[in-house]
């Protein structure tokens, strides 16, 4: 399929999606609302409230505050989850030990610690942090622990035959092993650090896409509630592609599957 | 490069390079049995002499190899390198693998360099001496190629550069060339008989293929199918050097050392994968 055409029929989906969407919300078919407007809104006001927002320069806080939020939770998860998965791999005992209790907290749908946050750390930014934080952490840590434990065993006695030291095996070997797991699961990290920041503010907010959404529902703004989903999901997919255009920077040494040899 | 206490100390011209004297090689199972792969194994490399080990599959070849080099202890018996004893790993050897150890998330000149830049040779003069080595191998213009961009010949170029520019004294190779193709086999012997001639290293060389062997070869060793494998037979190949692998192949004394040989293993090759079946 060429690209002018691929990008036609993705167009045409959301084209298609909003019409139906608009004709069932606003004209009756055999007397009858199929979709009440009160509970699906429709697409023209959507979209005029998604205008307000912008126009009136609101939703930049919020995005501004939800951006903030999730990148800390990233950058702290990350870095947690890289110190102790390195930590874990490299002593097998302490992993053995701990095993049960990572599984258990893993296990713990962080939902419900989101109240515990905002008890302890108030209605600011760190409850969604720490939120976000859970959730990164956990991801980045397996795949950290996945990475070091499975350094090929030929490419260690190579390493090793080569004259590495215990710490130059650590830059040279398990360290960028480790990497490239932490960055084949980035999309996911990335994507839990928005939902913790997100969620994180839907429970509890003074500002935010989330407290926007929330807001909107709360005085049962149908049109509210969409036109912060569509700017979220749109926000998502800048961060997305911004990820991937990272990505493919740093792990140019990889293998792209049908990937031509040159 | 790292100087051990064997490096600095004169080496007497009649110590061997590698002596593997009545070394066992046992693994412990599983089930808490115990696998005994090698038995006995006692075998001298001279320096400047080419070895190679030819067995059937699964008869501790490799492992035979991995002792050498240290990086496996022996059950019993000891292994000297140039008169002495082998305690940790054999800093003095070179290991050409049987499976790809490039590392991946370097380019074939970085990988080239690690050994010197590891060694502690400044970043510029270890690329440089990287890039010469390169081009040795014939790959001068790949040096920015990552080892997925790599044919798999070409890979085992950047393995041979990789281990050769640290100018070890023993070179210990595990098929290196298995899984190549013949034509490709054939130029990468080619490619090796040439490099070693320039300064001759001490060469441990383990296949199953008894052709390339002869072909490369000063002294072919025969081990028994394993388990419990030995040494059972040491011929020595006294072809005209510097030799190309495709002519030597035609030579008459090749055929006949050839039958010769062949006539001990084929009895071991057949037991070898009677036991590999059973198992």
């Amino acid at each position: 399929m060429s690209r002018v055409k691929l990008t036609f029929l993705q167009v045409m989906v959301a084209v298609v999606s909003l019409a139906i969407w608009h004709i069932l919300t606003t004209y009756p078919i055999f007397g009858r609302m199929i979709l009440p407007p009160f509970f699906f809104s429709n697409p023209l006001e959507v979209v005029k409230q998604i205008y307000v927002w912008f126009a009136t320069g609101v939703i930049w806080k919020h995005l501004y505050v939800t951006l903030i939020e999730a990148m800390l939770a990233f950058a702290i998860g990350s870095v947690g989850g890289v110190l102790v998965g390195f930590w874990f791999a490299r002593q097998p005992r302490t992993a053995a030990v701990f095993d049960p209790y990572v599984k258990m907290a893993n296990a713990l749908p962080r939902v419900v610690l989101a109240p515990i946050f905002t008890l302890w750390l108030g209605l600011g930014i760190w409850s969604k942090v720490a939120l976000g934080v859970t959730l990164v952490f956990f991801i980045v840590f397996f795949n950290v622990y996945q990475g070091v434990k499975e350094v090929s065993p030929t490419v260690l006695a190579n390493a090793r035959m080569l004259g590495m030291s215990e710490r130059q095996l650590m830059r040279h070997v398990y360290w960028p092993s480790a990497l490239s797991w932490m960055f084949s699961s980035l999309h996911t990290s990335v994507g839990f650090a928005v939902v913790g920041a997100v969620v994180g503010e839907y429970l509890g907010a003074a500002a935010g896409l989330g407290y926007l959404i929330q807001q909107a529902e709360g005085v049962f703004d149908v049109a509210g509630v969409f036109a912060g989903m569509f700017v979220l999901a749109a926000f998502v997919i800048v961060i997305d592609t911004i990820v991937t255009i990272v990505e493919k920077r740093l792990l140019v040494w990889r293998p792209v599957v049908g990937d031509a040899r040159p | 490069m790292t100087e051990t206490a064997a490096a600095t100390a004169p080496a007497h011209s009649n110590d061997a390079a590698i002596a593997l004297n009545a070394v066992d090689v046992a693994f412990r199972l599983a089930d808490g049995g115990v696998y005994r792969a090698v038995e006995s194994a006692t075998l001298n490399v001279a320096d400047g002499e080419f070895v190679a080990i030819v067995g059937p599959t699964g008869c501790g070849k490799s492992t035979l190899l991995n002792i050498a080099a240290g990086l496996l202890a022996p059950a019993a018996g000891h292994v000297d390198i140039f008169g002495q004893t082998l305690g940790t790993l054999n800093r003095q050897a070179g290991y050409l693998f049987q499976a790809d150890a490039l590392f991946p998330w370097k380019t074939a000149l970085e990988n080239v360099a690690i050994g010197l830049e590891t060694a502690g040779t400044p970043k510029d003069e270890a690329r440089a001496r990287a890039a010469d080595w390169l081009s040795r191998v014939g790959l001068g213009s790949f040096g920015d190629r990552y080892p997925h961009m790599l044919s798999g010949g070409q890979r085992k170029r950047v393995g041979l550069a990789q281990v050769l520019i640290r100018d070890p004294k023993i070179l210990l190779m595990d098929e290196p060339f298995g899984p190549l193709d013949a034509q490709t086999r054939q130029i990468m012997g080619n490619l090796l008989l040439d490099l070693w001639n320039a300064d001759r290293k001490a060469v441990l060389f383990v296949t199953h293929d008894l052709e390339e062997a002869i072909a490369l070869s000063d002294r072919v060793v025969i081990m028994s199918a394993g388990p419990s494998a030995r040494i059972i037979g040491d011929w020595r190949v006294k072809l005209a050097r510097p030799r190309d692998i495709a002519e030597i192949k035609l030579d008459p004394a090749f055929h006949d050392l050839h039958r010769e040989i062949w006539q001990m293993l084929k009895s071991e090759v057949i037991k070898g994968y009677a036991q590999a079946e059973g198992r």
